[in-house]
């Protein structure tokens, strides 16, 4: 399937989507509570089949904080990029994909850390690289007095 | 005081707990591997990483796109050129730059010799960690000779540094072309010799065949790239499904083996060190005339939008994921790194093996910690 065709399908999964052609692939915007439903589909419908998450990022967009998962297809070779984002900035949270690709474990980890976005059902979700005293580093409103970050 | 109750349990359910790291040798860097034990066999391991987290994610957000290159050297140091080629062809492509053939063809020159002297390590390494310790001379005995190179064409020996968004930072030696024939020559000789060392002792085949097995599907499911994704029948390597610099124009073999276990990652290495001296051949006498550099504005702005590059770095899949607004600094870079994910698989495929496995199955993964950390 190309672009177009892809995104004539995804689009049949679920309603509420904004899909866009990228430069590179093809962007889905799904609202957090579609996020789980709509990702567990396109890892087991047949024409999909995007079994291959080869990245899995935590975005700060400023007033909203979001996820980017960038899904392949190792049979067909395709790719899409979900997006979704949470306004919630206190007490931001998610569905955790963990259980349809298991290298979202220790990725959702990683965005918990960074960004303190909290995943649903997460099988472990403790904080990867730093400890508990720290704040979220890769949100835009971080302040490091020691380090002095500046922009 | 309150009395406290003691639990006593059987002895067959008494779990030990040991820490493997932050020092072991056979962690390779500073990786701290929780291991519960039941007798001499592993019931589970918790990574604990973040030893040395630097936050390059964090510092790429305030500096400018030339200075990331010198950040993502200290990512995979091992194959520190692939990582700077990684952001240079993502700035290149979001500023839709047309790259002179010559920059191509030294780049993945220079991409291979990385990729053979990382596995040149990785293999010293790897038999030391299994009590093979000339192994370990063997291999840095030639990884010095590609490591001699990189000096006269880069000035640095591991950390090069030499791409910069628009090509390379100065032309190659003069001698480049010559020394690397000569290394070729010497290392088609040599690399038999690994396989007499290692690859066929009987102790070796003992402590690697059917340990650590891990099946295409998990592969796929935990994001294992690389040689060790390979090894496991997983073909993910990103010069044959998304060529980039010169690999269009060359002729290769993407590695695949279906075994999956510690025996087949080795092989598949030592395989990749042949295509590796395959695609060096094809292009050394073979590099086109042209500029070293294409002339770059001074401040480079990326437009804004979002712009991923995958390369195949020694041990996997790299992704920069760049997302741009309009400024000199990137908004948010992610670096998926390869290691990420191939430490991910350890707990799965070393539960139920003996420790002394463990040491074989790491060695194995070739993971390098500040890749992890960032």
């Amino acid at each position: 399937m190309d672009k177009i065709q892809l995104g004539e399908f995804i689009k049949s999964l679920a309603s509420d989507l904004e899909i866009k052609e990228g430069k590179q692939y093809l962007e889905v915007t799904v609202p957090p509570s579609m996020l789980y439903q709509l990702a567990r589909q396109l890892r087991e419908k047949e024409e999909a089949q995007f079994d291959f998450l080869f990245c899995l990022s935590g975005v700060d967009y400023g007033s909203d904080l979001g996820v980017v998962y960038h899904l392949r297809s190792t049979i067909y070779d395709h790719v899409v990029v979900l997006k979704t984002r949470t306004s919630d900035r206190e007490h931001p949270q998610l569905d955790s994909v963990a259980d349809i690709w298991l290298t979202a474990n220790f990725h959702e980890r990683e965005v918990f850390d960074l960004l303190g976005i909290k995943f649903k059902n997460h099988p472990d979700l403790r904080r990867l690289f730093l400890d508990n005293s720290w704040g979220f580093p890769l949100r835009k409103d971080y302040v490091d007095d020691i380090n002095i970050v500046y922009k | 005081m309150e009395e406290k109750e003691i639990i006593t349990t059987p002895d067959e359910e008494q779990e030990y707990v040991i820490n493997m790291g932050p020092q072991h040798p056979s962690t390779h860097g500073v990786l701290r591997l929780l291991v519960s034990l039941k007798g001499e066999k592993v019931k589970s391991i918790q990574p604990h990483v973040g030893y040395i987290h630097s936050g390059i994610e964090k510092m790429c957000e305030s500096i400018t796109y030339p200075q990331i290159i010198h950040l993502t050297d200290r990512m995979d140091y091992i194959s520190a050129h692939i990582n700077n080629e990684a952001v240079c062809l993502n700035v290149e492509k979001a500023l839709e730059i047309d790259i002179p053939d010559r920059i191509k063809v030294i780049r993945t020159i220079m991409s291979e010799l990385t990729r053979l002297q990382s596995h040149q390590l990785w293999w010293a390494c790897f038999g030391m960690d299994l009590g093979g310790l000339t192994c370990f001379f063997y291999g840095l005995r030639d990884r010095e000779k590609i490591l001699d190179i990189f000096e006269e064409t880069c000035g640095g020996r591991m950390i090069v540094s030499y791409n910069c968004p628009g090509g390379l930072m100065y032309d190659i030696h003069p001698n480049f072309q010559k020394r690397v024939k000569d290394f070729i020559k010497y290392f088609r000789k040599i690399l038999p010799e690994y396989d007499q060392l290692l690859t066929g002792n009987v102790i070796f085949h003992e402590r690697s065949r059917g340990i650590g097995k891990l099946t295409k599907e998990d592969a796929i499911s935990f994001g294992v790239t690389g040689p060790t994704g390979r090894a496991s029948g997983f073909s993910c390597d990103v010069r044959k499904h998304e060529p980039y610099s010169a690999y269009d124009r060359v002729q290769f073999k993407e590695i695949l083996h279906t075994e999956g276990d510690t025996f087949a990652r080795y092989i598949a290495r030592i395989d990749e060190m042949w295509e590796s001296m395959n695609i060096i051949e094809q292009l050394i006498d073979n590099i086109p005339e042209g500029p070293f550099a294409v002339k770059m504005k001074p401040v480079i702005k990326l437009p804004e939008g979002e712009y991923y590059q995958r390369v195949e770095t020694a041990r996997g899949e790299l992704g920069v994921y760049i997302i741009s607004d309009g400024n000199k600094n990137p908004y948010r870079v992610k670096f998926r790194s390869p290691n990420f994910s191939n430490l991910s698989v350890l707990n799965h495929i070393a539960s139920g093996f003996k420790i002394a496995d463990l040491v074989a199955i790491g060695g194995s993964l070739d993971l390098i910690i500040p890749d992890i950390d960032r």
